[in-house]
């Protein structure tokens, strides 16, 4: 019935872009009906059938840990989330379509979360610069997700999402724009839910 | 002639201050923010630069700087500007903001935000009843019925920063406070937590399974909906969801459970930071000042009491005391104005930077710690409206700092105000805000330990 062995993905992102009611959609294939402020981590599971229609068909869960706060928290509020970023399988970056500031904190949510892990003896890279060569071997598989897309005028559109294409390739990663308060966007057969299946076999595959 | 140097200098420092209000907005307080209304960043700076604005005239005032009726002029427009944007724009663009937050009242914002103006400004009003402020002779829309008014405002707000300050400094800066944190406190709470969230994992796992097989069974597990849905519910739930909803409890008290244990790490941290900091030689100079804070806010303390009870208000500054007492007692004999025009231009100097500072850093911090990206422009303008408050009625109480001769421009741009009344609201507020920080920080400190220490 359920596998014994954990599989753990990390939602990071700013303040207020929209991870509780992504993580939410996902989960519980619901709209979050009343968002509040995240404090610590909330965790959620989802059901994924690995191999679906093949003998080796196994259901796995995944658990969706939804990390709250900012990169510009105090130390000791870092140090304290970084207890969370142990052992994790695949981390998905969320950002605010209408908020270019946290589409560029994404890098420094990505460095503080992945150092933890390729630094064990506690340093950071203190720089905080960018540097793609990080994410070259980066064996964690990555996914960007762009929220608050229906507030997004139509004429807007083209350029925000060429922006945010960039953004996925510099991260290696793959991206879905959304909106969390329509469960269209991940129903059954559409492109995103492709997308996100697709990201989940790689998981399991890397892990 | 001159009068056109003098603007012309008045004009360049706005303008510099003007850039600087901008800067500070950009660099600091919007730093993780995308300003999308600049409309809000221009008020801000407006209002910061037309405050320094006053600062400085007090500042020419006491060294001789510029035309004297210049400055006088300067003085009344700087008043009249700021006391228009103080009680006109930035209510109306708080309200405005507000309006547009929500939804619903989207579609006739600005009729709202008229509305909301008008109530503001009758509370406003109101708040002038009850305080022996003015005098009968003003009329009904003159300046003094503004300023007196944005006084009182100004003033409590400044008291109670004061209060709180001068207590919290010591409290900070003495590591005599600093409860003792070691590592292995700190991953014992980890390890609770990382339990807990465990733990919630597993009933998760268990609710998304039980959801699983209802639905491959094909059981209704949405909430009932109509008067005959409820009426089922009730004869006939499945076991499946009378589960759902046990686990669901438990859930939400290991989630309440995990947050607060996310909380207290965080403390430790920050304790932990600060043990660290205070071995250090900064911090050990720190400590030293705190214990020289906390006998200043006690004597604070003190004096603010004697003010209160034997209704005394100084009459003399503290510049024109000291030089009397070092001339009558300690027999040195200086020149008494040369001295004193310097020494005053240097405290009330200190004064202005140290309040412009302090207010800057703990508007800050407050921003950081309440805003979101929805209602950063509403907490920005609000931030402005108690910066424009605060420093009014900075120069209302500065006036008791300096010199008889230059109190004259603050008394007669101000008006007839009843500065005592003002003194001696600032001595009862402080009093006030001083005690109760100390009762609310004795029950902080009492509670934390015995918190922690728990099994």
């Amino acid at each position: 019935m359920a596998s014994l062995d954990r599989v753990k993905v990390l939602v990071l992102g700013d303040s207020g872009v929209g991870k509780s009611s992504l993580v939410h959609l996902l989960c519980q294939n619901q709209v979050l009906g009343n968002p509040s402020w995240t404090v610590g981590c909330s965790v959620d599971v989802r059901v994924h059938d690995y191999k679906e229609g093949t003998p080796e068909e196994k259901t796995y869960y995944i658990e969706l840990w939804d990390v709250g706060g900012s990169v510009g928290s105090a130390s000791s509020v870092k140090s304290t989330r970084a207890v969370f970023y142990n052992s994790v399988n695949g981390i998905i970056l969320v950002h605010d379509l209408t908020n270019k500031k946290s589409s560029q904190n994404l890098y420094r949510w990505s460095l503080e979360a992945l150092n933890r892990d390729l630094v064990p003896t506690g340093v950071l890279v203190t720089n905080g610069d960018y540097d793609r060569e990080q994410f070259a071997d980066n064996q964690i598989p990555l996914l960007v997700i762009g929220t608050k897309l229906d507030q997004i005028h139509e004429t807007k559109r083209h350029e925000v999402l060429t922006r945010t294409a960039f953004l996925a390739e510099d991260f290696n990663a793959e991206e879905i724009n959304l909106d969390c308060t329509n469960p269209r966007y991940l129903a059954a057969g559409s492109s995103n839910a492709v997308k996100l299946s697709h990201r989940e076999e790689i998981l399991f595959k890397r892990w | 002639m001159s009068f056109l140097i003098d603007s012309s200098i008045m004009i360049t420092s706005q303008i510099l201050f003007f850039g600087f209000g901008w800067l500070f907005f950009m660099r600091q307080l919007f730093k993780d923010y995308e300003v999308r209304q600049y409309v809000v960043q221009v008020i801000f700076s407006v209002t910061f630069a037309f405050s320094c604005t006053m600062f400085e005239l007090i500042i020419f005032e006491i060294l001789g700087v510029l035309n004297s009726s210049s400055r006088y002029f300067h003085w009344k427009m700087n008043l009249c500007v700021i006391l228009l944007i103080l009680v006109f724009m930035v209510p109306f663009y708080i309200g405005y903001f507000i309006v547009s937050n929500i939804r619903l009242l989207h579609k006739q914002r600005l009729l709202f935000s008229c509305l909301l103006w008008l109530t503001f400004m009758y509370f406003f009003w109101k708040l002038g009843d009850p305080f022996p402020i003015l005098s009968p002779k003003h009329g009904i829309l003159s300046i003094e019925q503004l300023i007196s008014r944005v006084g009182v405002i100004g003033v409590t707000l400044m008291a109670l920063l004061s209060g709180f300050g001068a207590v919290n400094c010591p409290y900070t800066y003495m590591s005599y406070f600093l409860r003792n944190v070691t590592d292995t406190d700190i991953l014992a709470l980890e390890r609770r937590l990382l339990q807990t969230m465990d733990m919630i994992i597993s009933k998760k796992k268990r609710m998304a399974m039980t959801r699983r097989t209802m639905f491959q069974k094909g059981e209704v597990h949405n909430k009932p909906s109509g008067f005959w849905g409820m009426i089922k519910s009730v004869t006939t739930s499945a076991p499946g969801s009378e589960n759902l909803t046990l686990i669901q409890q438990e859930v939400d008290a290991l989630e309440e459970l995990s947050r607060q244990l996310f909380l207290e790490t965080t403390d430790l941290y920050a304790t932990k930071e600060r043990i660290e900091y205070s071995k250090t030689f900064k911090g050990k100079y720190f400590n030293f000042l705190g214990y020289f804070f906390s006998i200043y806010c006690v004597w604070k303390i003190f004096m603010a009491t004697i003010n209160i009870v034997f209704d005394r208000v100084g009459k003399t500054d503290p510049v024109t005391r000291g030089i009397e007492i070092t001339v009558n007692y300690l027999g040195i004999q200086f020149d008494v104005k040369f001295w004193s025009q310097h020494i005053s231009f240097i405290l009330v100097g200190i004064i202005i930077v140290t309040s412009i500072r302090g207010l800057l850093i703990t508007l800050t911090k407050f921003f950081y710690a309440i805003s979101s990206s929805k209602s950063s422009n509403v907490i920005v303008l609000l931030l402005a409206q108690i910066m424009g408050m605060y420093f009014v009625s900075s120069v209302l109480l500065i006036r008791m700092s300096m010199p008889l001769e230059y109190r004259t421009i603050i008394t007669e741009v101000l008006g007839e105000l009843q500065f005592n009344f003002y003194h001696r609201w600032f001595d009862v507020i402080f009093l006030v805000s001083a005690l109760s920080s100390i009762l609310f920080l004795y029950l902080a400190h009492k509670q934390a330990p015995e918190k922690h220490m728990a099994p």
